[in-house]
């Protein structure tokens, strides 16, 4: 448990707090400016509370936004910087969950959830009890019926 | 003297919470009145009591009175008196306190608007929520004590978070507190009915308006989180999915699918087990949040400060309140079922299908806040799920729904067809195609595919709550709509209000970091920023720098704007943004760091449509008050009474 | 009763377990929310060369540590967990222990007078101003100590004070014919 203590008051010091953490940093290339916008947005500051490097303050964050920079500039492409940062802190510095063994059930299961709903409600829907069989109104008082229905209807729909 | 009268009020509304929770519930099962009786008075005298130690509580607070840690920790006495007063729910056991608070609030309020109901089911109602008060009292007495005395007393407080010392922190917990809080009551509901055995229309009815504001709060609680994000935190985002946010918004999805489903339960009579299970869904989930929140089991920014063994006690209570919910509802749902009959193209097969789409994506959310947790726990690693994963799979489970949204409402009850339905929402689904696929290209200069899906699904919104009110209004004009008619269209509006901010606020916003000199310009979507340096500023409990920018369009100033940088006393910097609202467009600069020379590193934002993500958010719950003020729930009521009286003279 | 009636209490029973879990894992500190694991235990060392604390212009580097057993340690002055630290680390490399140190985003003249008052325990000791070094290394917090092999493998990581306890059960076992550190 101190132990534990311990590391969370090393990390304290170097978490940001949550402010507008601006660097100015230039871009000739509006393509490769689009790059690092969305690779700051999707990389997680290690030492935050749950923000991205984008919005932290944290001496940590600038050095990795930095790099994201650099790298950028140097050209390489969002899934190099990507597996470059994943290759030193693991799967942890990215808030988009690679599509792995391990997370199949995060990416497949909410669809999958949908459709057993959507299963589910078909087979309530057709387990419904049908209407007696056998007519109790002549061919003439059904159609006054409906008829009188369908104007009830209208009036009852919104509530 | 004050906290000691305080803590004493806190453990004496523990007791009576017990006592209101206890007899009651034996006294409805055993057939004891004088046992029964005693269940308002009880909820009465339980709020007074809170009351009474809520107010302790400020009293120490505006009197900075620092004998008392909680105020030591979380105030200070150069603080603002109005962030005095807001400090006591700034963290966990003050907030713990207010949620006390409110429920005690809400079960009053049931005493005192609940005479139409049959003095068993208020004798039930009352007890269950008399119980779940028990658990948070205990909680509060024995684990999180917020009169817990310093000894020796402090001379001065430790500073309130600077990022909290805002207008929106004193609006947000509370009404999100009244919102969780106010789903215990359709819950208190739920078990009532199965304990009693009967589950009727008027159940639902008597339901539905409580579950309605709570829903309300709930919406402009999370409403002003959003907001209050967007303009204290400045970086211009309002929605993180975070696991906190994440904790709010699944019990508002789950309250809408909830609010949806008494709709039919009591018009139709239909769903019924189903509306008992999600009011135990919805209240379960407020209690989740609870949990989450304070356990430390999740990282967050919003997360109080917690400890392992506060979290055991919170799981404990969840367990027990959700867990023999579940119990009893697997015992007596078989008893509650309806047996009522609907096509499958039919407005009741529409609002099933609205409540499967919501509580999937409920289920979603979770599942994606609780994956990190489930793999580490498992011995997987480490791994993030942040906004790429929730917005890739939000959007295509919500997408349905809204265009379901247009057809359910033109749908007919009990029985319809495509064809008619169809004929009725044709016009309106031409025109949000052509609007939709127009308004990214004309009036946002540059079309987008992803915009032009937004704006069509809004704009079939739009049309379709159009063509329903005017359906409506045929033969009685526009002033002949019920209220909840109104609250109906107004709450789906919004709804479609929500959509447009949200699209054109993601796809066409412009942000840019530059350094600025003073005297510098800078041009951005439009509007050209001049920067005309800073000044040295001083405020109550802070230092800081004021900057001065002003932006003008085409040669005429449109605004001046004031982003502060302020280093409060307790050492934290913050950032102030200036911010220029509009209807259409929202101006947003922030200050960075001073580069030397006078220059500084400034963020400038153009974000078009921003407001109308909190606008919408406003008309929905517009609607839902709208809903609630029903005429036909004050007369019933009243009739009810009226029936009670004649009945048991 | 019906058996689907049952569904959502089973659901929740294996959720609340699952939290329960977690829960009691944490109290025992076997779990921590906030740590993050490390990528490079067995990894080959990433090469180390930074300028030398005392001297920029001159630089340091692992290179002599090839075929030996060594650490390297990144701290700052900043840091109350290094300081709490140093006296082991003063103990260790008086038992000859090669501790390779990384001065992380602090400020020079602190750090010199930080070692000249209290004692310098490293063999070497570099600085890494922009977190190069410590991003090269996964580093997330100081301080954070790492062991190496002989065949320049990572075998070894700890994050926070390097304590007697650690150094026994984690570190020590690397170090042949060296004795346990009382």
């Amino acid at each position: 448990m101190r132990r534990l203590l311990g590391v969370l008051g090393v990390l304290v010091l170097l978490a940001g707090s949550a402010l507008a953490a601006i660097d100015t940093y230039e871009f000739q290339d509006p393509e490769k400016e689009q790059r690092y916008k969305e690779l700051v947005q999707e990389l997680r500051c290690l030492v935050c509370q749950n923000q991205n490097i984008a919005d932290s303050n944290a001496e940590l964050a600038k050095d990795l936004r930095r790099k994201t920079y650099e790298m950028v500039q140097a050209g390489r492409s969002k899934e190099e910087i990507a597996d470059w940062m994943v290759a030193r802190y693991g799967n942890f510095v990215l808030y988009k969950p690679p599509l792995e063994a391990g997370t199949l059930l995060l990416w497949v299961g909410p669809f999958l959830i949908f459709l057993v709903g959507v299963w589910l409600l078909i087979r309530i829907i057709r387990r419904r009890p049908d209407a007696p069989g056998t007519p109790l109104l002549s061919e003439e008082e059904r159609r006054r019926a409906e008829a009188l229905l369908a104007q009830g209807d209208e009036g009852d729909e919104d509530r | 003297m004050i906290p000691e009268l305080g803590h004493f009020a806190l453990i004496l509304a523990l007791v009576v919470a017990l006592v209101q929770g206890v007899f009651p519930l034996v006294g409805a099962h055993r057939g004891y009145a004088s046992w029964v009786a005693l269940a308002r008075p009880a909820s009465r005298l339980q709020f007074l009591l809170l009351l009474v130690s809520f107010s302790c509580l400020t009293w120490s607070f505006l009197k900075s009175d620092f004998s008392v840690l909680y105020v030591a920790q979380n105030s200070n006495t150069r603080l603002p008196e109005i962030f005095k007063f807001s400090a006591v729910w700034g963290a966990h056991e003050g907030s713990l306190l207010l949620w006390a608070l409110i429920l005690s609030a809400w079960t009053a309020a049931v005493t005192l608007f609940g005479r139409s109901l049959s003095p068993l089911m208020m004798a039930r109602v009352l007890g269950v929520l008399g119980l779940v008060a028990t658990g948070f009292l205990a909680f509060l007495t024995f684990t999180s004590n917020p009169f817990e005395r310093l000894v020796p007393a402090a001379a001065e407080g430790r500073d309130l978070n600077p990022l909290l010392q805002d207008i929106g922190l004193i609006m947000h917990p509370p009404m999100l507190y009244m919102g969780y809080v106010g789903f215990a009551i359709p819950f208190a509901f739920a078990i009532a009915a199965m304990l009693g055995g009967r589950l009727d229309a008027a159940w639902a009815r008597w339901s539905r308006p409580w579950t309605q504001i709570a829903w309300v709060f709930l919406t402009l609680g999370i409403a002003l989180g959003s907001w209050w994000a967007y303009y204290e935190l400045g970086w211009g985002g309002w929605w993180f999915w975070d696991p906190v946010e994440n904790a709010s918004f699944m019990p508002w999805l789950a309250g809408t699918a909830l609010m949806h489903s008494l709709a039919v339960t009591e018009k139709r009579g239909a769903f019924k087990a189903w509306t008992v299970l999600l009011a135990i869904f919805t209240f379960s989930l407020s209690l989740l949040g609870t949990f989450l929140v304070r356990s430390g089991v999740l990282t967050s920014v919003h997360a109080f400060a917690s400890d392992p063994s506060r979290g055991l006690f919170i799981l404990l209570f969840l367990a027990a309140v959700v867990g023999s919910s579940l119990a009893l509802y697997a015992a007596r749902a078989s008893k509650v079922r309806s047996r009522v009959h609907f096509e499958p193209v039919s407005r009741e097969a529409a609002l099933l299908l609205n409540n499967v789409i919501l509580v999937v994506t409920t289920v979603s959310i979770l599942l994606g806040t609780l994956y990190p947790l489930i793999v580490d726990a498992l011995g997987g690693g480490k791994i993030s799920v942040g906004p790429p994963y929730f917005n890739a799979v939000f959007i295509p489970l919500t997408t349905p729904l809204v265009i379901l949204l247009g057809a359910g409402t033109l749908a007919r009850w009990k029985r319809d067809r495509f064809a008619d339905i169809w004929a009725k929402v044709r016009l309106a689904f031409v025109a949000s195609l052509v609007f939709g696929l127009a308004f990214p290209a004309v009036a946002m200069g540059g079309f987008s595919w992803r915009a032009a899906l937004g704006m069509t699904l809004a704009f079939w919104v739009f049309f379709t709550t159009l063509k329903a009110v005017r359906d409506s209004a045929r033969g009685r004009g526009i002033g002949g709509l019920s209220l909840s008619q109104w609250g109906m269209a107004l709450g789906h509006l919004g709804v479609g209000v929500f959509i447009v901010g949200v699209t054109l606020t993601s796809i066409y916003s412009t942000e840019k970091d530059v350094r600025l000199e003073p005297g510098d310009t800078y041009e951005l979507g439009g509007y050209l920023f001049h920067f005309k340096g800073t000044t040295h500023l001083k405020g109550p409990n802070y230092e800081g720098d004021r900057g001065e920018v002003v932006v003008t369009r085409e040669g005429e100033v449109v605004a001046t704007l004031y982003p502060e940088k302020r280093n409060y006393l307790s050492g934290m910097p913050m950032t102030e943004a200036g911010i220029d609202a509009g209807l259409t467009r929202d101006l947003f600069v922030a200050l960075g760091e001073p580069l030397g020379d006078g220059a500084w590193a400034v963020r400038l934002y153009h974000k078009p449509f921003v407001r109308w993500i909190w606008l919408g958010a406003l008309i929905m719950a517009l609607g839902g008050v709208c809903s609630a003020l029903d005429r036909r729930y004050r007369v019933l009521a009243r009739r009810q009474r009226e029936a009670l009286a004649g009945g048991v003279a | 009763m019906k058996a689907r009636h049952l569904v959502p209490l089973i659901v929740f029973t294996a959720l609340a377990l699952l939290f329960g879990y977690v829960l009691v894992k944490m109290n025992k500190g076997e779990y921590n929310p906030r740590e993050i694991p490390t990528e490079f235990i067995g990894r080959k060392a990433p090469a180390v060369e930074i300028p030398w604390l005392y001297d920029r212009n001159q630089r340091v580097s692992s290179a002599k540590y090839a075929g030996k057993v060594w650490l390297i340690n990144f701290w700052g002055t900043w840091c109350p967990e290094c300081w709490k630290e140093h006296e082991f680390l003063l103990h260790l490399s008086r038992q000859g222990v090669p501790i390779f140190g990384v001065d992380w985003r602090d400020d020079d003249q602190e750090a010199i007078g930080f070692l000249r008052s209290k004692g310098d325990p490293f063999d070497q000791v570099g600085v890494d101003p922009r977190s190069d070094l410590a991003i090269e290394w996964g580093v997330y917090g100081a301080p954070e100590t790492f062991l190496i092999d002989a065949e320049g493998v990572i075998r070894e990581k700890h994050a926070g004070a390097l304590t007697p306890e650690v150094w026994n059960t984690k570190f020590a076992p690397y170090f042949l014919g060296r004795e346990a550190v009382p």
